[in-house]
């Protein structure tokens, strides 16, 4: 029995039916922790990203070796850190959010990346143009700049939420009960992984497939509102 | 010279989508004897070269190389069937082709590109590869290139190599789509000059889709003008050029000589 | 246990890492080329197992294969009487190749399909067939293509290692987890953890950087 429900062994079809409202409640974890991770690594990435245009190498130097550090290290020893190391300066923070916290950490190395890319993408011809007209640069940035640099952000955006999705299993080993601890979890007590494991398997088959296929329909989405891609 | 046909186009069909580029296409050419196919663009004449190098199938008629249909072959009750890719490959082997865009492989040394061929297709030893290799680049005048990469030459060094690297095949038909068309005015000349040679000195049939009027006037012995995927005129390079009796050809002449 | 003492195991763990790194990288880039090559088959079979083998790797979790090869996998072996436990290190290899194998099979078949397709009829002019064209026009073409992301991949790979911690193969991360158990000491060991993985992975970046400039010293020969 785990979450109030019990598993029925009979055959491995009706144990499959039987985890599923516990397998359920894991996947609901999964993508809480999926949606704020990546509200964490948009909002990030963006002050790295920032900092790493700095004007100032005192600023944008150590921004790009923390960016660095963060995308080369594992998201599992990052979770660690913060989930044993804080709490010894008195920092103490559920287990979930913890997770969620560490993937949008790890994740906003890259999507400073994309916010970076996204922007040199628009190129000097349009700086020069807005110079032209004499346009303030805040006002080249927020109606030349931005509006440009987003479809190219979107595509990229929507592929690293897929993968934050992919990475929130990771998160069991600070003890969230997302989709996979708790296949696990059904699997250690009944000793019999195969269906759990499986299920999980699919469930994620299903998901990314549905997502890259709302990735895909953004893509021809947004030509529509009037944004270009590419 | 004989008057075996090597090539013969008959009634030859090409579309791609809903144009059709050529319409019952005749066309034959002697053995050893050049060719220049003239005319506006879309007209299908580089079509006819791909056509011929296999690097385009056909719609309708019969393609014939060397007595051979090309795109068919015999089935087993004795009619012509689609070619299957293992008769492609033994008739590919009597055709080489000059690309307009030269279409040297850019890993791969000068000599590199003239001996991979015939090291890998026709067998030869990397060193009988090479020594005919060297001598083509001899021929074209590019000896001293032989270790170079091709983005480190001139457009018209990399024709060269090209026409070299089509030699080495030992071809008895070489096509030349545009030869000219893709370089600087300057290096036309030296890619010209070795065409000519060729053309000279060897037994070869040669088919050159060219806008350089001048060149195919000298070189060829006969010359098609090409419209709307028919030729609508042929004959010496004298009578075309000189007295054209079709009312396209003049205007195309007038307009391009201009 | 002073500080200095961890330094034994942690080379111990990283050096099981470095070994887990560079197979998996070795055998993924193989099926890397054969499932990219593979999904640009003409062979509707090769392509569809091609297919099927990069959407399911690349569509489920990383953890979810590990786990799946070494708790539910022998149990399906039991189930039609074959014994399918793997050592850890198997599994661990296995779910690693297979998974970054998946992603690079993709930037296989983007490089490979960026060739120009000028270079495909020089190749049929000259009679190569479609294979000999593959192998000595294409192929060599694409590498310098596919090497940003095979780099990109690779440090994916090491850092991915570490998962396998949770099936008890005594890596890096493994190490460091018996002995902060021991020593309860979290900061000094995941600081140098971290460390310890930033600098394989630099190493790791500059030895792709300069297998990158091996594969292509034909684009930069200067005249």
């Amino acid at each position: 029995m785990l979450f109030g429900y019990e598993w029925d062994l009979s055959s491995p079809l009706a144990f499959a039916i039987s985890i599923l409202p516990i397998l359920w409640i894991g996947l609901t974890v999964t993508i809480q922790a999926t949606v704020l991770g990546f509200l964490v690594a948009l909002g990030l990435g963006l002050v790295w990203a920032v900092l790493k245009a700095a004007p100032s190498r005192l600023i944008s130097w150590p921004a790009k070796v923390i960016t660095e550090f963060i995308r080369d290290t594992p998201l599992i020893v990052q979770l660690f850190f913060l989930y044993y190391v804080l709490p010894e300066y008195g920092i103490v923070l559920p287990a979930f959010l913890t997770g969620a916290l560490g993937l949008g950490i790890q994740y906003s190395a890259y999507t400073s990346e994309v916010y970076r890319a996204g922007i040199e993408a628009v190129g000097p011809d349009q700086r020069e143009a807005a110079r032209a007209l004499n346009f303030t640069p805040a006002h080249t940035f927020t109606h030349v700049v931005v509006p440009q640099a987003i479809p190219r952000i979107v595509p990229s955006m929507g592929n690293y939420l897929v993968s934050i999705m992919k990475d929130v299993p990771v998160l069991s080993v600070v003890t969230v009960l997302e989709v996979l601890n708790v296949a696990k979890i059904v699997g250690d007590r009944t000793f019999s992984y195969l269906v759990p494991l499986t299920m999980v398997g699919a469930l994620y088959l299903i998901m990314t497939l549905v997502a890259s296929a709302g990735v895909r329909l953004l893509d021809t989405w947004l030509p529509k509102q009037g944004i270009p891609l590419k | 010279m004989n008057d075996e046909p090597i090539i013969k186009f008959d009634k030859v069909i090409k579309r791609f989508g809903d144009l059709t580029v050529l319409r019952e296409l005749d066309f034959t050419v002697k053995k050893g004897e050049k060719v220049s196919i003239i005319g506006p663009s879309g007209s299908g004449k580089s079509t006819v070269l791909r056509i011929l190098m296999t690097l385009e199938g056909i719609d309708g008629g019969i393609v014939s190389v060397g007595g051979e249909p090309l795109w068919h072959e015999k089935g087993a009750d004795g009619a012509l069937v689609p070619a299957s890719e293992a008769h492609l490959h033994k008739m590919r082997a009597q055709l080489g082709m000059v690309f307009q865009q030269f279409n040297l492989f850019p890993h791969m040394t000068v000599l590199r590109n003239i001996t991979e061929a015939p090291v890998k297709v026709l067998g030869l030893s990397r060193k009988e590869a090479r020594e005919r290799g060297e001598e083509l680049l001899e021929l074209v005048g590019l000896a001293d290139q032989a270790g170079k990469y091709p983005h480190q030459l001139s457009g018209g060094q990399q024709q060269r190599v090209g026409i070299a690297r089509a030699l080495a095949m030992r071809p008895s038909i070489l096509l030349f789509d545009e030869p000219t068309s893709a370089l600087d005015p300057e290096l036309v000349g030296e890619v010209l000059n070795v065409i000519g040679k060729l053309a000279e000195e060897h037994d070869l049939t040669m088919l050159l889709v060219t806008h350089e009027m001048r060149f195919a006037r000298e070189v060829s012995d006969r010359v098609c003008f090409f419209d709307q995927g028919r030729i609508r005129e042929e004959g010496s390079p004298e009578e075309l050029f000189t007295d054209p009796s079709e009312e396209r050809t003049r205007e195309f002449l007038q307009a391009i000589l201009d | 246990m002073h500080w200095t003492e961890y330094f034994g195991p942690l080379m111990e763990g990283a050096w099981v890492t470095i070994q887990l790194t560079a197979y998996s990288t070795v055998f993924g880039a193989i099926l890397a080329f054969g499932a990219g090559i593979g999904k640009l088959s003409s062979n509707l079979a090769i392509r569809a197992i091609s297919i099927a083998y990069i959407e399911v790797f690349r569509g489920t979790s990383l953890l979810v294969q590990l786990f799946w090869l070494y708790f539910a996998l022998p149990l399906a072996g039991m189930a039609i009487g074959i014994d399918l436990r793997l050592p850890p290190v198997v599994a661990g290899v296995l779910a690693l190749s297979l998974n970054i194998g998946a992603y690079g099979a993709e930037v296989v078949r983007g490089a490979i399909a960026a060739v120009h397709k000028d270079q495909h009829e020089a190749g049929r002019a000259l009679n190569f067939t479609p294979r000999q064209t593959l192998r000595t026009i294409t192929i060599p073409q694409a590498i310098p293509e596919m090497m940003p992301s095979f780099g990109n991949l690779a440090v994916q790979n090491l850092k991915d290692t570490a998962l396998v911690s949770l099936i008890s193969l005594g890596d890096l991360t493994f190490r460091a987890e018996q002995i902060r158990n021991f020593t309860q000491d979290s900061t000094t060991i995941y600081s140098m953890l971290l460390v310890t993985y930033f600098g394989m992975a630099l190493v790791l970046t500059a030895m792709m950087r300069t297998l990158e400039a091996y594969v292509s010293r034909w684009r930069t020969a200067r005249s």
